[in-house]
């Protein structure tokens, strides 16, 4: 893998992975399963939102 | 990527999405009170709670009324109707759902909430959730036309599943000079809206996907109802073609005994009576489920003979129907509690801010794809404006 192909589509890659464990985890079980259900669901909606709402001081 | 294979995913991107994008947001739009429909139906006072039970009734535990009483409760109210079905929801062992008709597939059925403990009838809950609720949810799954509505909705949902795709395609020649996250404030608010399209439209890309293929299976639940009925239901009742509807019916509280003793560790989800489509005009067709977390979202149909109460035939649901039942909560989002409820709000909001993005600029084209039409382009490379402006910084 390219250090470009990491920087494209790495993080994507990674939040898919997330929401994907996210969404299966809550079917296999309640109580901790459901904590890992929403953690993988919220981290691509965390990380949406801090660079949508982030001060635009911030941008390189 | 070639400026050849750019134009053509942009332009599949383009109309694939233009095709379905009113379509998406009125499902987003009536998909988010949906998620909240068993809140929003306590707050309107539709949905219907056990009783308390008095301090001498609730010592008497386990408290489970006669299934015979239970039908008794309903006939009490309607001695006209017969039953065409009870059901009982998992998290709520309570309450018996019973659903009576004149006849058994009767279109103006009414719906009656009956105490599963003391056989006491409770209320009877408004059909689909109330008017609101019902104007909604018809909005969301069949724009009130019925099966041909819930194809066309089926369709529009495969063309957003093209849309993905090919926006994600496209991901890459616009992103491929900023880090991801880089939304570019301060020039042209068109260009803020890209990044802010690309933005929010990777983040959410699994969940979209998702959600829009078993939105799209879920289309497809009555034709594949109809099948089943057609071919393993027919093949189950076959034996007794021709017979007539019993008489008198037996006993559902032995019917349904029967019916545990050949399926251990299950508990009924739903019966259909004599005569619907999930039965036989002979049979009563028991559907058990499971009691853990993956089990209970799947149906085990077992058919007894309506006559003598006498298990006839058991079988597993076929893989379409299997499909179908699994892609329910993954559409709805209702089987991880209150936290993922909040995050399928949030990320249906994501979406609409993707489509109604997605929408701007297309409808703020002109000024960039005019561009090289005029000549004026500083840059003669052959590319969709789109993509040149996504690519300078």
């Amino acid at each position: 893998m390219s250090a470009g192909f990491r920087s494209l589509w790495g993080m994507p890659i990674l939040l898919g992975v997330l929401t994907a464990i996210g969404l299966v985890a809550g079917l296999l079980g309640d109580g901790w399963w459901d904590l890992v259900s929403v953690t993988g669901l919220g981290v691509p909606v965390v990380v949406g939102a801090w660079h949508m709402f982030k001060p635009a001081a911030h941008r390189r | 990527m070639s400026p050849v294979s750019l134009r053509r995913w942009s332009w599949i991107h383009k109309w694939s999405s233009l095709a379905c994008t009113v379509f998406m947001l009125l499902l987003c739009l009536t998909g988010l009170p949906l998620i909240y429909h068993h809140e929003i139906g306590q707050m309107l006072g539709n949905e219907v709670e056990a009783p308390a039970l008095s301090p001498t009734q609730a010592g008497a535990a386990p408290l489970r009324a006669d299934l015979d009483r239970v039908i008794a409760a309903g006939k009490a109210r309607y001695p006209d109707k017969v039953m065409m079905y009870m059901s009982q929801e998992a998290d709520e062992p309570a309450l018996w759902f019973l659903t009576m008709g004149a006849h058994p597939n009767d279109e103006k059925f009414v719906s009656i909430a009956v105490d599963a403990r003391t056989a006491q009838y409770v209320a009877e809950p408004p059909i689909e959730g109330g008017a609101v609720m019902a104007f909604l949810f018809h909005l969301h799954v069949d724009l009130f036309a019925g099966v041909p509505g819930k194809l066309f909705l089926g369709f529009m949902g495969l063309l957003l599943i093209v849309a993905v795709v090919s926006g994600v395609v496209l991901y890459a020649p616009f992103m491929r000079k900023l880090e991801f996250g880089d939304v570019r404030h301060g020039r042209t608010a068109r260009l803020k809206w890209l990044d802010l399209h690309n933005l929010l439209g990777i983040v959410t890309l699994v969940w979209t996907l998702v959600v829009g293929a078993t939105g799209v299976v879920n289309t497809l639940a009555d034709v594949l109802l109809q099948y089943w009925q057609s071919t393993e239901i027919a093949a189950m009742v076959k034996p007794y073609a021709g017979q007539p509807m019993p008489a008198r019916l037996a006993s559902m509280e032995q019917s349904v005994q029967h019916a545990r003793a050949v399926q251990p560790g299950m508990a009924v989800a739903f019966i259909a009576f004599p005569g619907t489509p999930f039965a036989s005009p002979h049979h009563y067709g028991i559907y058990m489920r499971g009691d853990e977390a993956l089990t209970s979202r799947l149906y085990k149909p077992v058919l007894v003979d309506a006559a003598t109460s006498q298990v006839t035939d058991q079988r597993t649901l076929p893989w379409y129907l299997s499909a179908l039942l699994l892609s329910q909560p993954l559409h709805f989002g209702d089987y991880g509690g209150a936290g993922m409820q909040f995050l399928w709000a949030l990320l249906d909001l994501a979406t609409i801010a993707v489509l109604g993005s997605g929408l701007y600029l297309w409808l703020k084209r002109g000024r960039a794809a005019a561009r090289p039409k005029a000549g004026t382009a500083s840059k003669p490379a052959p590319q969709p404006a789109l993509a040149r402006e996504g690519e300078s910084r």
